[in-house]
């Protein structure tokens, strides 16, 4: 194996890992105040096809971007009047948020299904770029690259360093206990909700925008879903999500460029295909087993309605 | 601890009340008429209360009287449906807890508020206003828990804290935000009477630089030891005003409960019964991270008579309790005997097979699921020895005929077998699973806390069922913090300190103050004990 495939092969893994990034941190965050939200494909969806959309008529991708993170904040957003205002089912109400985003989105995205977008040229980091294999791989990437990483280190900030952190993990705790000592557990929970959506719709408008810069039914493909897998096999630790994501990303190109490359291996494709999937998982679970790890991080109200006592 | 003569909170005498509150200062609280309406039940009726600067005033009044509801009212947690509140004489409507904290109102709550995955610090700096730098405030939690005898490691994750230690966290954080009103809601309950005392002292103390306090509590000694005025309330409703130290305790219950005190008959244990339970060098690592290893426990529980466990909450109790009843396996079956099996790797369920039924601490978590009705909670204790199920079927009929049973004969109010365990108060629920663990007629009994939170009239009536139990043959073993329980009931008491077991004395020849000694871990022969004793030295003779 030669440097340049090394260097193109860690490049596309980080391109793949940043969409499953961006989304899963934004749903930890609205786990970790104990709201499920399994919505995530259609706020994505949502997210790629108003990103695509609005990026196609203005020119600019960073409008796009901003389009993007509005749309998946209104899906979030309606997920939240039903689940958090209207106590419903909050397993339902994202089931159904999932489906309703995702064909909401293709009936949106039909007229813009032949168009192609222009490719957005990667942001070069000086100097850092040019270290071997790794400089070209790392720092010569899409702007959202680079915005994966601080959303990472703000997050391990916020989550672990900062009292509104601290808030957030006690309101996904015990929602009374919180509000027994004088939080707005609700307005809590929303503000977890409609990030968890922005992040959504980011994660839709890097696929659409800058991953693959065209529109198609779809084109999703399940990342949403790997996302909250991801979150919950990573016990809401983010920097395990990170390690799950590229892992994902790194398991997805390798067997992408084994399927390709035209090796005569006895191994059936579909299984190929199927691998990142449930090695992701595997060593997820293998690395998150301790029982002490998962109950201090694991958010106990997650899924629950709560509803102030008057 | 040094200190050698432990006196009961009790024997406190009346003496040691300061000067008081004075009489003609304006009340810094004041509740008029308050009511407060739940869709099936009245929890207030119109109730008057006042509360000067300086002042102690206690609330009393048995389970489901109302003293938490009024609380939560004045602390913003709940509204009332009618009435008034002045606060400093003006009239206000408390809207969120966080207003009552602002106004300078703090709350103890009876069921800890706090939050099991974070730390100690963690939880006191989210109920304090402003931002405190955690390594600061760390620092304040050690001075603040040191100088009222709260010990407590800053740093430690709530769920490895025992009951008890849970209570200190409670006690801490409200003391860090200086209040003007004091709410204490049952404070004492699991407290060791070194700690009661220290409380007391830091009570007074907090009273006489002017801070009003509201103690809410059913125990008369320690009303009578700490007030200066009562309020009692029955059934919603303001029952009397007094001073608890003009009034005799059964004046006191009469007001209360509107009959005289009940208390236990307790006859001498039969001797020379068959062992049941017994733990020979039983040592066991904690699985929690935290928790307390236990060493070397040697202890027998014989057929018709009870052993007490006293000590201060987090020294091994929870450990011992789940060794016990199965909950954590040991790797060997020798340590552990149950009704004359080794049973050291045995599961709960097999345990239940031989005869043993068990009451934990928690009520709602391990002693009973929370969300079940009773009826599913009864089956899940009772389902083999009650035959409530049979070929894997749940027969609903039996298992709701014994839920019924449960309810009438340990007197449980609630609405009926279909309730849920959360609904019903704790006293209530305590005497369903007592109830529950006692019917099914065990060979060994072993209980933690039984009346941790129950009212007078329904600890009394757990106790004297416990007694009724030794009495038709049972071996029973009783855990628990509150040491005039066990010398109300037990035959025989042992001590557990830092994971190791003290001999066992008959309950007749032993007092409160050697136990008291004991439980700081210095009997005679203890590992601390020759620790502190010259090699050549004879042992003491106790």
């Amino acid at each position: 194996m030669d440097a340049g495939l090394i260097t193109s092969m860690l490049f596309a893994t980080v391109v793949a890992g940043t969409p499953l990034i961006i989304v899963a941190l934004g749903l930890l965050v609205s786990e970790k105040a104990g709201v499920l939200n399994l919505g995530a494909e259609g706020m994505m969806a949502m997210g790629a096809v108003a990103a695509f959309a609005v990026t196609h008529h203005s020119g600019s991708a960073w409008l796009g971007v901003l389009a993007g993170m509005g749309a998946g904040m209104a899906m979030a957003l309606i997920f939240g009047v039903l689940t958090l205002s209207l106590l419903a089912n909050q397993v339902a109400s994202g089931l159904a948020l999932a489906i309703f985003g995702v064909g909401l989105a293709a009936f949106v995205g039909k007229p813009y299904e032949a168009v192609a977008l222009q490719t957005v040229p990667p942001i070069r980091i000086p100097f850092i770029a040019d270290l071997p294999i790794v400089g070209e791989a790392l720092y010569n990437q899409q702007a959202l690259v680079y915005f994966s990483w601080a959303l990472f280190w703000g997050l391990l900030w916020f989550l672990y360093r900062s009292r509104a952190g601290l808030v957030l993990r006690a309101v996904g705790e015990s929602p009374s206990s919180a509000h027994a000592i004088g939080y707005a557990v609700i307005r809590i929970r929303y503000l977890a909700v409609l990030f968890g959506g922005a992040m959504a719709g980011i994660s839709g408008a890097f696929l659409s925008v800058f991953y693959t810069p065209m529109w198609a039914e779809g084109m999703v493909a399940g990342r949403g879903w790997i996302a909250l897998a991801l979150v919950v096999f990573a016990t809401w630790r983010p920097l395990r999500v990170m390690m799950g994501a590229y892992l994902f990303g790194g398991v997805m190109i390798t067997q992408l460029f084994i399927q390709g490359s035209g090796l005569q291996i006895d191994f059936p494709s579909q299984l190929l295909s199927s691998l990142p999937y449930w090695a992701t998982i595997v060593v997820l679970v293998i690395i998150s087993r301790n029982a002490n790890t998962i109950r201090l991080n694991s958010p106990l109200s997650l899924g629950k309605p709560y509803r102030p006592d008057a | 601890m040094s200190q050698r003569s432990v006196p009961s909170a009790a024997s406190a005498p009346p003496a040691l009340h300061h000067a008081g509150p004075d009489p003609g200062a304006p009340p810094r609280l004041q509740l008029k008429g308050i009511s407060k309406v739940y869709p099936t039940v009245v929890a207030n009726d119109r109730v008057d209360l006042a509360v000067r600067p300086g002042e102690i005033r206690a609330i009393l009044g048995e389970n489901g009287a109302g003293k938490s509801t009024l609380m939560k009212i004045i602390y913003g947690v709940t509204h009332a449906s009618a009435g008034q509140m002045l606060w400093e004489g003006r009239e206000v409507q408390v809207a969120n807890p966080a207003h009552a904290r602002r106004l300078g109102i703090g709350m103890v709550f009876q069921h800890f508020s706090l939050f099991e995955t974070l730390s100690v610090v963690e939880n006191v700096a989210l109920a304090l206003p402003g931002r405190p730098a955690l390594g600061e405030l760390a620092q304040r939690i050690s001075e603040v828990s040191e100088r009222y005898g709260l010990p407590i490691d800053p740093r430690r994750h709530v769920h490895a804290l025992s009951v008890g230690e849970r209570q200190r966290v409670e006690i801490i954080r409200c003391l860090l935000q200086n209040p003007r009103l004091l709410i204490m809601d049952e404070p004492t309950s699991v407290l060791t009477p070194q700690a009661v005392k220290k409380l007391f002292e830091t009570l007074r103390q907090l009273a006489a630089e002017g801070c009003s306090i509201l103690y809410i509590s059913h125990k008369l000694d320690e009303i009578q030891a700490l007030c200066h005025t009562a309020t009692v309330l029955r059934g919603g409703k303001l029952s009397g005003e007094c001073i608890p130290a003009e009034e005799t305790p059964q004046s006191m219950a009469r007001l209360m409960i509107g009959k005289e005190l009940p208390h236990c008959e307790h006859s001498a244990a039969q001797a020379g019964g068959e062992v049941r339970l017994s733990l020979a060098g039983l040592s066991h690592a904690s699985l929690t991270p935290f928790g307390t290893d236990l060493k070397d426990i040697h202890l027998d529980v014989r057929a018709g008579e009870i052993v007490g466990i006293a000590g201060v909450s987090g020294n091994g109790q929870q450990e011992l309790l789940r060794v016990i009843s199965g909950e954590e396996t040991l790797a060997e079956k020798f340590p552990v005997h149950i009704c004359g099996v080794e049973a050291g790797s045995l599961r709960p369920g097999a345990r239940r097979r031989l005869g043993l039924t068990f009451v934990p601490e928690e009520r709602l978590g391990r002693g009973a699921v929370p969300d079940l009705s009773l009826t599913d909670n009864a089956l899940l204790t009772a389902a083999r020895g009650q035959q409530l199920v049979t070929g894997g079927f749940v027969r609903f009929g039996r298992a709701r005929a014994f839920a019924e049973r449960c309810i009438a004969a340990f007197n449980v109010k609630c609405g009926g077998p279909g309730a849920a365990a959360k609904s019903l108060s704790g006293g209530n629920l305590q005497k369903f699973i007592v109830g529950r663990e006692i019917l099914q007629a065990p060979r060994l009994f072993v209980c933690a806390q039984p009346t941790w939170g129950v009212d007078v009239g329904a600890a009394a009536f757990i106790r004297q069922s416990i007694i009724d139990l030794r009495d038709r043959g049972c071996a029973v073993l009783v855990i628990s913090e509150e040491l005039d329980e066990l010398f109300e009931i037990c035959d025989r008491i042992a001590v557990i300190a830092k994971g190791r077991l003290s001999p066992s004395r008959p309950a007749g020849e032993t007092s409160v103050e050697d136990i008291g000694v004991w439980m700081s871990g210095l009997w005679p022969g203890s590992a601390l004990m020759q620790a502190a004793t010259p090699a050549y030295a004879e042992p003491l003779d106790v």
